[in-house]
């Protein structure tokens, strides 16, 4: 498959600080990637040059195949919903009607739909509306915009629960319909991790995972139990993120465990709990800023 | 609902599977779309179509050019025989093993088993029906 977004050796410096440092990735056409990172890891940045909003420091981006800063046709073609989002002095159906026209493949009814869903009053002042009904809104303008590209900055910040799950539910369902290239970035790590085909990780401005999501799955397990049994299991393992007191240890293991890994531990009495995909994130993103720490001093 | 162990895909795949082994998808009858596994169980439709891929692989279904999948003729028969197996790796010899260790012979093991076969009205024989 050729890819709908080529990142290539991107660079964004903003004075000294280097937000983003040469990042390469591409994006398929019809995925969901989920882009995950602390704050200021250089998401953001990079869904801000893709969709043409800033100019990158050096490298390239293409979007099908095109450069896409003030390229408009191709930004016809891309949505980018952010959150708090800063809309003119608007009320919700002014800037719904806005990106019906500017979104060739919009479509009104599902808007329509969406509003309802959300609850969302479309005679309200954008500016009057609360966090989550502003992210809400940014929802139903980036799914109703049908676009090929369809970048989500933190889509879902400020929505209770249950909007959530909406949220999840409707773009699952839309993208089933309407397959396109979806970046979403978010903290909510394991509520999208099913969701997710791909994860790329960012931390200071480098990728630093690349993996099928459900790859990922179970290949890091968290031991627990008497420190000797720990270190007898982990011994030849890949291990990080160990803590230990006098009589309990607990130490991350990279791996898939099999049935006789299992069986084994059962016999220490030991305790082993899958990590979820937000805490293998942060494990990763953990060791990567131990490196850039150590690189930094020396 | 989803462990955290396993892959996704397999699990939509075990899914499927248990489905057509309790007799709900019968054998020639369509199987569900990527896209309906992906919004039933909320997950990526290209993690789902891997599930699929796996069942098409074992032969439990069969892809009909332009119509779709179908389950395969003979898969409940088949995934009722690996369930057989898999039941007598599981339970039952992990069982004869502790039984030996508690020192019983087969004959105790068995009128164990028929007892609480018979509490739960499980038949003693093929054919036979517990009162």
């Amino acid at each position: 498959m050729t890819a709908a977004i080529s990142v290539s050796g991107l660079t964004r410096r903003y004075g000294r600080q280097l937000a983003l440092n040469g990042v390469t990735v591409d994006f398929e056409g019809a995925s969901i990637t989920g882009l995950l990172g602390r704050n200021g890891a250089g998401k953001t940045t990079l869904m801000r040059i893709i969709a043409g909003h800033e100019l990158a420091s050096a490298g390239s981006v293409r979007v099908f195949g095109a450069e896409p800063l003030e390229n408009s046709a191709l930004l016809r073609r891309m949505v980018f919903i952010r959150e708090n989002q800063i809309y003119p002095e608007f009320k919700v159906r002014h800037a719904i009607r806005t990106a019906s026209w500017f979104y060739p493949n919009w479509c009104g009814e599902l808007a329509e739909t969406l509003l309802e869903e959300f609850d969302l009053p479309t005679d309200r002042a954008i500016k009057k509306l609360s966090h989550g009904m502003r992210s809400a809104l940014g929802i139903v303008i980036s799914l109703a915009a049908r676009a090929e590209v369809t970048l989500l900055d933190e889509p879902n910040s400020g929505l209770d629960a249950v909007a959530r799950r909406r949220f999840y539910d409707l773009l699952l369902r839309e993208y089933a319909e309407y397959p396109r290239t979806v970046l979403l970035s978010t903290h909510l790590v394991d509520e999208v991790a099913d969701l997710l085909e791909r994860v790329v990780v960012i931390d200071h401005g480098c990728v630093v995972l690349d993996a099928c999501s459900d790859d990922l799955r179970g290949t890091a397990t968290r031991v627990s139990g008497r420190p000797l049994d720990v270190e007898e299991f982990v011994a030849g393992r890949l291990s990080w993120g160990r803590a230990t007191s006098r009589s309990h240890e607990s130490v991350v293991v990279g791996g898939v465990l099999d049935d006789a890994d299992r069986l084994w531990a059962r016999e220490l009495h030991l305790d082993l709990r899958t990590l979820s995909l937000q805490e293998m994130m942060v494990h990763v993103v953990d060791q990567t800023t131990e490196d850039y720490a150590r690189e930094t001093v020396a | 609902m989803l462990d955290e162990a396993t892959p996704l895909f397999m699990q939509i795949a075990e899914r499927v599977s248990v489905e057509i082994a309790d007799g709900l998808r019968t054998e020639g009858q369509r199987a569900p779309s990527s896209n309906e596994l992906a919004i039933r169980y909320r997950v990526n439709p290209a993690t789902a179509a891997k599930g699929l891929n796996l069942l098409i692989d074992q032969g439990l279904l069969e892809k009909r050019r332009g119509i779709g999948m179908f389950v395969a003729a003979g898969a409940r028969e088949r995934l009722l025989v690996a369930g057989r197996l898999r039941f007598g790796r599981k339970y039952v010899e992990p069982m004869v093993t502790e039984a030996g260790r508690l020192g019983m012979s087969t004959d105790e093991l068995v009128a164990l088993i028929l007892e609480f076969g018979g509490a739960v009205g499980l038949p003693a024989s093929k054919g036979s029906v517990t009162a």
